[in-house]
């Protein structure tokens, strides 16, 4: 301990303590402090007779007022659900052009969409929406089984090439694989759909491969390379590919067809859900 | 400048030569009950005084209370189903009224400006003239001072109060004692409850409360300061001042030896002692020692101690001891609003110079006039049109058939107007850009949406640039939101995509 000194202006005795020549006084703290205090300890017992405090071996005290914060969150939850109530019902009369057209039911279509899109369709699409190589991209304008509000609805709710008995299918044959063309077809074609979708091309590999294209691919993807909606074929023309755009995508495709599948939603979703699906991926897709 | 404040008065009584005796020592040696450790309350018995101070005192205690009690009553027009309450901080809406001014939570630099403004306004009236605050405005010295009127009208003044303290338990005691009390909670109560109407609609908030249909948080609120008011001001007092409140702490940073504070002219005080009428005053000093500055203070020190901790300013003693000097027939102001240095020259003999500009007190109003002047053309200027530009980060940009790209925003317009408002949203920086909204096939050069008043309208906006006028993979672009009065223009980018195009 330090030495004990007095203050000499106040007459009050010091703790000994110093700092930078400022030295504390040792005056008794008021008692009111000391009220605060046993008021302190009051309130503890009260709040552990009315609210639940200690634990037990096998349980806890749950107090006098009942209090439970799993009972206030499922309370709230129902709260919540009751709320949501009044919109769904909202959304279950209403058309998807309706749906869309009202701006406060539109958001509260977007905001579910998004969410169940985020736990469902982001594995395979991505959280963007924006798809990769073999999943389709649901951002742009570009669609293979159309993309107006009830094309898309119809897609979500049936699949492609999915279990449910009337799933969208479509079939690229495996020209090349099932031996339907040869190889130097196969690549003349590949320059044919290069020149399709105005890039420069061998022009003689494509004069070679119209009469081909004509009697294979036109009769899907239609004679001038636009595709059809209602069969699942792409357009040859626009710079979007499933597969890739390079000579070696393409010749791959014709060779031996891929096709992706998606899954049914029809069983998973309420019809709510499938409209706030429909119309937020609508909403946000490049026109259509 | 050093500033020394000589608290060693000469009449101070010296150290007794007993040598060091611990605090918890003096208190048991005092012989109060219950001494040790913790040091009970000194009860203070403030003597009511009459004088020009103590009148100001009465007109600032009654103007502030006025304010306090009347402001959310004043009721003001604004349109639509805006609140009519003239100043209402409006937490369910987020909102702040005043007047004709309407905060928005995002304003709330607005809410920092007022207070560093209030804080500079302290330090500069502190640096003039002490402790104002304290003695006149503070709610502690207002509640306080009402506790203490009342306090006066169920039990009389110091002595008579004295005299019933230590008296023993009788029926003239008890009724004086539970009435005081009575109207203390009534005070408080009163004060708990006018606060809770500054943070809903007063008249409907009134009718709600007294049936029991108020919100849980009123009767919280007003539990809570009908409490905090009834122990402050009729139980603690000064001891919220001396022991809770960091002011009195800081406001020795404050002073210095030209601040004008409350000021015992020792040079003309000393030598003291009792005087007997017609006797001559020669050789002694015009301090009759009678202690009537003791009795008055509210703060129970003695002035002539000279600048302490505990001192609120407020000017009681200067009244009781000019009582005394008028009945003596010396001058006044013998204590008085004066400077320690003031009070040094004349000891030495020399005149009084007061230097109310001084480095410190300059550059507090400087500083208070500048920020005055922030704040205002902040507020003269301020728009009620606000834009924030959240560009979509996933996707980035899409590329649609035709090699056109595609971009999404979303523009946080607010509406600050008390009218709905048509905004007009356009793009510049990129002629060739269209811009549609989620949903719509329609496509513009802008966009037409209305905001409601008093509100924030989230809009999605795409802007589609052609494969031509991507020129760069990063474009510069610039929103612009009309109203029908002002402009609000964001600077952005348009992401093309070009490097990595196919």
């Amino acid at each position: 301990m330090s030495k004990r000194e007095t203050d000499e202006v106040t007459g009050v005795e010091t703790t000994g303590h110093e700092w930078d020549g400022i030295r504390e006084l040792d005056n008794p703290l008021p008692r009111w402090w000391l009220y605060v205090f046993y008021a302190g300890i009051v309130v503890a017992i009260v709040y552990w007779v009315l609210m639940p405090a200690w634990p037990g071996v096998s349980g806890y005290t749950k107090g006098v007022l009942g209090q439970s914060d799993r009972a206030d969150v499922v309370r709230e939850l129902q709260g919540l659900k009751e709320l949501r109530g009044a919109q769904a019902a909202k959304l279950q009369k209403a058309s998807l052009e309706e749906i869309e057209a009202d701006p406060e039911l539109q958001a509260y279509a977007q905001a579910i969409g998004q969410s169940v899109f985020g736990d469902n369709c982001a594995t395979c699409h991505g959280t963007g929406g924006v798809g990769t190589k073999g999943y389709a991209n649901l951002r742009d304008d570009v669609w293979l089984w159309g993309g107006s509000l009830s094309d898309i609805h119809r897609t979500i709710e049936v699949g492609i090439r999915s279990d449910h008995p009337d799933t969208r299918f479509s079939q690229m044959p495996a020209f090349g694989r099932d031996q339907m063309l040869t190889a130097a077809e196969i690549g003349d074609l590949t320059e044919y759909v290069v020149a399709l979708s105005r890039r420069k091309a061998d022009a003689a590999a494509v004069t070679r491969a119209a009469p081909i294209y004509e009697a294979q691919c036109a009769s899907c993807h239609g004679p001038a390379g636009l595709g059809d909606q209602t069969k699942g074929a792409p357009n040859l023309t626009d710079q979007e590919w499933l597969y890739g755009s390079s000579r070696a995508d393409i010749r791959g495709q014709i060779w031996a067809g891929k096709g992706g599948v998606m899954p049914s939603w029809k069983n998973r979703f309420d019809p709510e859900t499938l409209k706030a699906l429909a119309v937020y991926i609508h909403a946000n897709a490049g026109g259509q | 400048m050093t500033v020394v404040i000589d608290r060693t008065q000469p009449s101070k009584p010296a150290p007794t030569g007993k040598g060091p005796v611990s605090a918890a020592a003096r208190v048991r040696a005092s012989g109060g009950p219950g001494g040790g450790l913790y040091k009970p309350r000194t009860p203070i018995y403030p003597k009511l005084v009459h004088g020009r101070w103590r009148a100001i005192k009465w007109a600032v205690l009654i103007a502030t209370l006025a304010i306090y009690y009347v402001t959310p009553w004043i009721r003001w027009s604004r349109p639509g189903n805006l609140p009519d309450q003239a100043v209402l901080v409006d937490f369910a809406g987020r909102r702040f009224y005043f007047f004709d001014i309407q905060l928005w939570p995002q304003e709330v630099h607005f809410i920092t400006g007022l207070l560093v403004i209030a804080a500079l306004a302290l330090f500069l009236v502190t640096a003039l003239f002490g402790r104002l605050w304290c003695g006149y405005s503070c709610p502690q010295t207002v509640w306080t001072d009402l506790f203490i009127y009342v306090e006066r009208m169920f039990e009389g003044d110091r002595n008579a109060r004295m005299r019933l303290d230590a008296a023993p338990w009788s029926f003239n005691k008890a009724w004086r004692k539970i009435g005081k009390h009575a109207v203390w909670l009534a005070i408080a109560f009163a004060t708990g409850g006018a606060w809770i109407f500054y943070f809903h609609d007063a008249p409907s908030l009134l009718h709600d409360f007294w049936i029991g249909q108020g919100p849980i948080t009123g009767y919280v609120f007003a539990a809570l300061l009908t409490f905090t008011t009834y122990v402050f001001a009729g139980l603690m007092r000064e001891q919220v001042c001396v022991y809770m409140c960091p002011w009195p702490r800081i406001q020795g940073a404050m002073l210095d030896a030209n601040s004008l504070q409350v000021t015992y002219r020792h040079d003309r005080g000393e030598p003291r002692g009792a005087h007997k009428k017609g006797t001559d005053w020669s050789g002694r000093g015009d301090c009759v020692d009678c202690n009537q500055c003791v009795t008055a203070c509210p703060m129970g020190i003695d002035i002539r101690d000279g600048s302490q901790l505990e001192c609120i300013n407020c000017g009681l003693c200067i009244d009781a001891c000019d009582e005394v000097m008028i009945k003596v027939d010396r001058p006044t102001a013998l204590i008085a609003y004066d400077t320690d240095a003031a009070v040094e020259a004349r000891a030495a003999g020399r005149p009084a110079v007061y230097r109310l500009v001084r480095s410190r007190t300059v550059f507090y109003a400087v500083a208070l006039a500048a920020l005055s002047a922030l704040m205002i053309w902040g507020l003269a200027t301020r728009t009620t049109l606000d834009l924030h530009v959240l560009r979509d980060r996933n996707p980035v940009f899409v590329r649609l058939h035709d090699g056109a790209v595609r971009n999404g925003y979303t523009l946080k317009v607010a509406n600050r107007s008390f009218q709905p408002e048509q905004m007009t949203i356009a793009l510049e920086g990129q002629p060739a850009a269209v811009l549609k909204t989620p949903g719509s096939v329609v496509t513009a050069k802008t966009i037409t949406v209305e905001v409601p008043a008093n509100e924030v309208r989230a809009v999605r906006v795409f802007v589609t640039l052609p494969p031509e006028a991507l020129s760069a993979p990063n474009l510069p672009a610039t929103f612009v939101v009309r109203s029908s009065r002002e402009e609000m223009r964001t600077v952005t980018t348009f992401l093309s995509g070009a490097a990595n195009s196919q």
